[in-house]
């Protein structure tokens, strides 16, 4: 037994704001109803794991000692099976896990509301997406926006994410005083950094904004459509700042899946980071078909925080890990 | 030599960087809905007490500062440095100006004073909050003020100078908060 504060068996929620995640879980389930997207479960603990370099998987050990398997990241992978199988529109509301992310919007073990539409793209996603906030906020007239992730660069930054060089992202991080000589980082590692230091607070100010058409080399598991300049068909929804969902046209092309797959495993090796087994099955999966269709994740607890208005994770959740 | 990784960052860490011992202010995780994730921290150095914001890769390490407090009790100034001795093991070391600071103008001869080591050497000393010193120039208060409203200026044995309320007079003792710099209260000796 750990010694503890007095007060650390009580929840960091209060019971109003518990009662609200209820009361979205409700409506949220509802509104799949309606629409006869139907609710299913997949594995949180699985052989294999992610292997985007980003995402850190829990890895699991059996009361033996022989290692079991990893918790899932999110359940892209099993969810893709079920629509291969068949399913049609699918929706899944669970916890995942992602080691080493702690801070006040970010926690170790969270809730994801993941689903499926066949035979959309994003565009019409994105669409149901601002529909579910609405629901979720109560507020049927928050606004929409969507800007290209090129966009937002050139009109904010006066920068071209695709043609930009290493130093000119670092000139403009170090004007704005957010990168030090030493931070050494690759191409998306520098706009990564530009967004979340310099771009992100602004953007869902007044309404949601949808961010699209990323650069390629962050397409995730979005399709790349091959435009004259090609771009990933992902997009993310930022409201107040707050980033609250990612979305894909997703990619079905097995060959090129097992391609982005080896390529993270060399990033990895690189990077000196565990190397996980690849999901065979969801890669069998795509090789026997997927139906074209769009996907989204959506993060319920930062939902959460902005229809109760708390700023920290922690306001949101029963019992944060620090007292789990 | 220890390291501390940035998952380990949190609030009083003591870290190094560019050569100076810093204290970690505020620590904020920050990334993007995929790719690379941040520590974005507000960190004091120790050395000049200047508060900046730094940045770090997540996964990254940084080396750890041999910092730490201790209780010593204040003996004297031999004109150049202060004297220090820790009261347990009667150990005696001397601290410079810089890491004196302003406490300087508050402690005198026996105050326990917070003593923050780096590398075993004092790098910044911290008064006790509250001391009691003797007022050796006022100038005489208005008669019947007892309000302490308006105030005037006082020089205490140590040579710092606070307001004080018109009815204290020189030779008297007061107690003064050394985080405002302001006065308390009259004290006994």
């Amino acid at each position: 037994m750990t010694i503890s504060a007095a007060t650390d068996w009580q929840p960091s929620a209060t019971l109003a704001r518990l009662r609200a995640r209820a009361g979205l879980l409700a409506r949220l389930r509802q509104f799949f109803a309606e629409r006869d997207v139907w609710e299913v479960e997949t594995p949180l603990l699985s052989a294999a794991a992610v292997t985007d370099p980003a995402l850190a998987s829990f890895s699991v050990h059996r009361a033996s000692g022989g290692h079991c398997g990893y918790l899932h990241t999110s359940p892209e992978f099993p969810m893709k099976r079920l629509l291969a199988a068949g399913s049609g529109a699918i929706y899944q509301i669970c916890k995942v896990f992602r080691d080493d992310e702690r801070g006040r919007r970010h926690h170790p073990e969270f809730s994801l509301l993941e689903w499926y539409r066949p035979g959309w793209d994003y565009r019409q996603l994105m669409d149901e997406v601002a529909a579910v906030v609405r629901l979720a906020l109560e507020q049927p007239a928050l606004t929409v926006e969507i800007i290209r992730y090129r966009e937002l660069f050139w009109e904010r930054l006066a920068l071209d994410p695709w043609t930009a060089s290493v130093d000119q992202m670092r000139a403009i991080a170090q004007t704005a005083g957010v990168a030090t000589a030493q931070l050494e980082l690759d191409h998306d590692g520098w706009l990564d950094l530009l967004l979340t230091h310099c771009l992100e607070t602004d953007l869902g100010r007044n309404g949601m904004t949808f961010i699209c058409d990323y650069p390629p080399s962050q397409a995730a598991l979005a399709r790349i459509r091959p435009d004259a300049v090609p771009v990933a068909e992902r997009f993310e929804l930022y409201l107040q700042g707050i980033e609250l969902a990612n979305g894909f046209t997703e990619l079905g092309d097995a060959g090129e899946q097992r391609a982005r797959f080896e390529a993270d495993l060399a990033e990895r090796h690189a990077q000196q980071l565990p190397l996980p087994p690849v999901d065979g099955h969801f890669l069998a999966a795509l090789a026997a078909g997927l139906p074209d269709c769009a996907g989204v994740a959506l993060g319920l607890d930062r939902l959460l925080m902005l229809a109760t208005g708390a700023t920290d994770i922690d306001a949101v959740l029963a019992f944060p890990i620090e007292r789990a | 030599m220890a390291f501390y990784s940035t998952s380990e960052f949190k609030g009083g860490l003591k870290i190094m960087l560019d050569g100076d011992p810093y204290n970690i202010v505020e620590n904020e995780f920050v990334k993007p809905g995929k790719g690379q994730a941040f520590n974005r921290v507000r960190v004091r150095n120790l050395k000049t007490g200047r508060t900046v914001e730094k940045t770090f890769k997540s996964g990254d390490t940084v080396e750890a500062a041999d910092v730490h407090d201790t209780d010593m009790q204040y003996l004297y100034n031999d004109g150049e440095e202060w004297h220090f001795m820790d009261p347990e093991s009667f150990e005696q070391m001397t601290a410079n100006a810089p890491a004196v600071g302003e406490a300087a103008k508050w402690i005198k001869d026996n105050d326990m004073c917070r003593v923050t080591l780096w590398n075993g050497v004092p790098l910044a000393v911290d008064p006790p909050n509250f001391v009691v010193l003797r007022i050796v120039e006022t100038d005489p208060g208005l008669k019947g003020d007892t309000s302490g409203g308006g105030g005037k200026p006082a020089t205490l044995e140590t040579g710092a100078v606070v307001r004080v309320p018109l009815f204290v007079q020189t030779d008297e003792l007061i107690k003064v908060d050394t985080r405002t710099g302001e006065y308390v209260s009259r004290a006994k000796e």
